[in-house]
């Protein structure tokens, strides 16, 4: 890890503050950066606002700029992060959170739980659809590993077959649920497209139980994962327990993909262009790499959240505009590396 | 047991007793019997299948015994740490494809990881060795080339440099060299050679070319569908018969000479 890594990890945590507190103040009702700092300062201590505050302020930015723009932020990070476990796992720069079926599966059970509203059987509890969602993608995950498992070293090759042949299968359960909702298929289709539109601090909450935590995990491990590079059988002679270090890994991972998508719905591409183009930049040590990941996922779904809410005439459904903004820019890269290597 | 004949008073590095191992109800290897002592060049040889993969991942303690066990200078492999045994085995795998462009110097570093505590720099030592690896497999030059725009012979001297940088007493070898040229071949054969007889290390080294094992090996193991054929010295092992009997080739074996090592002739026919 060079010297540089601490101030580069700084700069982009400095650069993720400075965005949260921007897109607060951004949108219909436009407050200036300085204000924000002082409500919410005056928040945290538990003191009064200052009078020459407009007193709406308060309201909208704790109650529904902020928890939405955290949820986004922590989302995006946990998608990058994830991304980048897989890719370093897999042995595949290629790879991201959804590798394994996880999103088809969160989508399955999202899907489940809406067409059951929509049918009239009432589901008692109300955040039913990411609870759907959460046990959907911990489901396909099981099923997944139960098929790799007879490969003992979980090559990525089985893997990787695996989460497709599940997701395939999953698809066209998808499709059936789609087909039984009838008129009403908007509601799923909006729900798979991604959204952070009225997320709250329990939102949040939840998702930073299962971020961080998967954060820190991965930062321990991060240097046996340089190490796995080489290949499983160079890692085991060196002393690194690649077989467990996997297992670890993609559950952690696993898991802090499916609380993002029952959070979030599918929003695509965070998790494979923040690790890639990061690693394009700072180089493939996964020490530097995935804190960095982490703060440039957050950085990027908080800034196309700000996007479809404050600029947009409209607002887009959020996986739609990652995809159209990070496709053609994944399609420029993969080409620009191309010409590189000849 | 033929090793222990051959004027070598030494305790054996590893002893193998009745070593089986099976793969998917295919038994790849079976009654393996085998003393290794230090210091010696071991070439192990025998057709594609024989099992040469498998033993040497047994040695490496990459794959678990089914039977039988392993001793390693005095204890049984299966009950040393992972990391206590990285400091004292390393491993040159044949095939290296490298997704991550990591540059030369980190990939050799990398050979210092069970010397290195978590969340540690390395020391001025580690740093020392990784200077050191790299400068015998001439590849310092190299040192900030990322290792993905090498060619195929550079980045294999990476690959020995990062196991020389591990620093230990035995160095596995497997087909190490079968993807390179007969030049860069010889080097890294040579520099392996330098390693068994100025520092007293142990090499065992899978190696399809037998002249190339006659040439800088001291002693053969020879394996012929999963069990061992015959060990001995080079010039005794491999002869005639023998090369008819497990490659199933018409072979004329030139003996060893003052300045030469034994030379094979295929009669191709």
């Amino acid at each position: 890890m060079s010297s540089k890594s601490p101030f580069i990890l700084m700069s982009l945590a400095l650069f993720l503050v400075l965005a949260i507190i921007l897109a607060t103040g951004m949108g219909f009702l436009a407050i200036a950066p300085l204000e924000v700092i002082q409500v919410v300062w005056a928040k945290v201590r538990g003191i009064g606002i200052a009078a020459d505050i407009n007193p709406t302020f308060p309201f909208v930015i704790m109650e529904v700029r902020l928890p939405r723009i955290l949820a986004a932020a922590f989302v995006g990070g946990g998608l990058a992060v994830a991304g980048a476990v897989f890719q370093a796992i897999l042995l595949n720069p290629l790879a991201d959170p959804y590798t394994l079926g996880v999103s088809s599966g969160a989508a399955f059970g999202a899907s489940l739980a809406l067409v059951l509203g929509i049918l009239g059987i009432t589901v008692p509890l109300f955040f039913s659809v990411p609870l759907f969602a959460f046990l959907g993608a911990m489901t396909t995950l099981i099923v997944v590993f139960a098929l790799a498992a007879p490969d003992g070293r979980l090559s990525s090759n089985t893997l990787i077959l695996s989460g497709v042949i599940v997701a395939a299968i999953l698809s066209a359960g998808i499709g059936f649920i789609k087909y039984l909702a009838d008129e009403q298929v908007g509601v799923i289709i909006f729900w798979l497209m991604g959204s952070f539109v009225g997320k709250t601090w329990s939102d949040v909450t939840l998702t930073a139980i299962f971020v961080f935590p998967g954060l820190l995990l991965t930062l321990y491990f991060a240097r046996d994962l340089n190490i796995m590079a080489l290949g499983g059988r160079t890692a085991d002679t060196l002393g690194v327990d690649s077989r467990k270090v996997k297992k670890i890994l993609l559950v952690c991972a696993s898991l802090m993909t499916a609380i993002c998508v029952s959070v979030s719905g599918i929003i695509g591409f965070v998790g494979l262009i923040i690790p890639h183009l990061l690693r394009l930049v700072l180089g493939p040590d996964n020490r530097l790499l995935i804190p960095a990941c982490f703060f440039g996922g957050a950085i990027l779904l908080l800034t196309a959240d700000t996007i479809t809410r404050a600029w947009l005439p409209t607002e887009l459904p959020i996986g739609v505009l990652t995809s159209l903004i990070g496709g053609p820019f994944f399609c420029y890269i993969f080409r620009k590396k191309q010409l590189g290597q000849r | 047991m033929a090793v222990a004949k051959n004027n070598i008073h030494t305790d054996p590095l590893f002893a193998i007793s009745k070593g089986c191992f099976a793969y998917r109800a295919n038994n790849v290897l079976q009654d393996i019997d085998l003393d290794l002592v230090p210091g010696q060049f071991y070439g192990l040889i025998g057709p594609n299948g024989s099992g040469k993969t498998t033993l040497l991942d047994l040695l490496t303690a990459t794959r678990p015994l089914q039977s039988g066990q392993i001793i390693f200078q005095g204890k049984a492999l299966a009950d040393y740490a992972k990391k206590e045994l990285a400091t004292k085995i390393a491993l040159v795998p044949q095939q290296f494809s490298m997704g991550f462009d990591f540059t030369v110097s980190d990939l050799v570093l990398m050979g210092r990881y069970p010397y290195i505590p978590r969340f540690s720099n390395p020391s001025q030592r580690d740093l020392d060795l990784v200077d050191e690896a790299m400068q015998v497999m001439q590849v310092h030059t190299l040192r900030h080339r990322l290792i993905t725009d090498l060619s195929g012979g550079e980045k294999q001297r990476v690959v020995v440099a990062r196991a020389l940088a591990q620093d230990t007493e035995v160095l596995v070898l497997d087909e190490a060299t079968s993807n390179l040229d007969i030049h860069h071949t010889i080097e890294i054969m040579h520099v392996i050679r330098k390693l068994v007889r100025e520092q007293g290390r142990t090499v065992i080294a899978a190696i399809h070319d037998l002249n190339l094992a006659a040439a800088f090996c001291d002693q053969v193991i020879v394996l012929k569908e999963g069990r061992i054929f015959t060990t001995g010295p080079v010039g005794e092992a491999l002869t005639v018969d023998l090369i008819a009997e497990v490659f199933q080739v018409q072979a004329e074996v030139q003996a060893a000479t003052l300045n030469h090592s034994p030379r094979i002739h295929y009669t191709l026919s």
